[in-house]
């Protein structure tokens, strides 16, 4: 059982679109280490668990990965708001508009789309904890990529999230 | 963040967002410290912060949960009528 919150985690104000930045940032939300993975991970791994803290935690992390799933398909929503025909062909963002316009749709930024072979759950406490401190451990190399991805997109830090 | 005067609503629901932060962090804390009594304690205080705000919210401006919708204005569903998240701003 789930209810929702109508708030986002963290608010999402973005003014200027981009829809070079929106590729990029689409793969933490459908990509191999996206939220859409993480949550599903964690969600899913809880049932083989053999101790109610560990079902716990990952219960309430899983829950916490759907927000972020949100808030990264927010950042994409709204970078992709108001793009005018001209920029979508030189953004690149054709390929994905002409099958999705602006929708927002689960791939990775190479354009594979979201499949469980993101994760595993295995129905062994050990392996699946190992498997779950591996996908951490991508967060620190995607936040360092989506850096210099960003910094390449000239747009001023400042435009983009306040 | 621009430095403009936040509204009221604003200010109260940035003030949910902080909140909503401290208890979602305790929560998962106390998953695996089942015994921390001070962190109990802790989580208690910020959750009833939390349903006060959102009290106040859901009368004011519209509920942000379901089980905040009794406190509403009984002549408009504003669950649906008001914006979503994504579409920013409150």
């Amino acid at each position: 059982m789930w209810s929702y919150e109508k708030r986002l985690q963290y608010p999402v104000n973005i003014k200027e679109p981009n829809a070079k930045l929106a590729q990029v940032i689409l793969t933490q939300y459908g990509g191999p280490d996206g939220e859409l993975g993480a949550s599903m991970r964690y969600i899913s791994q809880r049932y083989s668990m053999p101790y109610n803290e560990v079902a716990a935690i990952l219960t309430d992390i899983g829950t916490e990965e759907l927000a972020h799933l949100e808030m990264v398909s927010t950042i994409v929503h709204q970078l992709t708001r108001n793009l005018s025909m001209e920029e979508i062909a030189e953004s690149g963002f054709a390929n994905y508009y002409v099958d999705h316009t602006v929708g927002i749709w689960p791939m990775a930024a190479g354009g594979i789309p979201f499949n469980s072979c993101e994760f595993q759950s295995k129905g062994d406490a050990i392996t699946d904890l190992h498997e779950d401190m591996a996908a951490d451990a991508t967060l620190l190399k995607m936040q360092h990529m989506f850096k210099a991805s960003y910094a390449t997109s000239h747009i001023r830090t400042s435009n983009v999230l306040q | 963040m621009n430095n403009r005067m936040k509204s009221e609503r604003e200010q109260l629901f940035h003030d949910i967002g902080v909140i909503s932060f401290v208890v979602t962090e305790m929560n998962e804390y106390l998953d695996t410290h089942p015994t921390d009594k001070e962190a109990m304690e802790y989580l208690n205080h910020y959750v009833r912060m939390q349903n006060q705000a959102m009290r106040e919210y859901a009368m004011k401006y519209g509920p942000l949960r379901i089980s905040d919708a009794d406190g509403c204005n009984q002549n408009e569903w504003k669950w649906a009528t008001q914006p979503w998240p994504w579409e920013g701003g409150c």
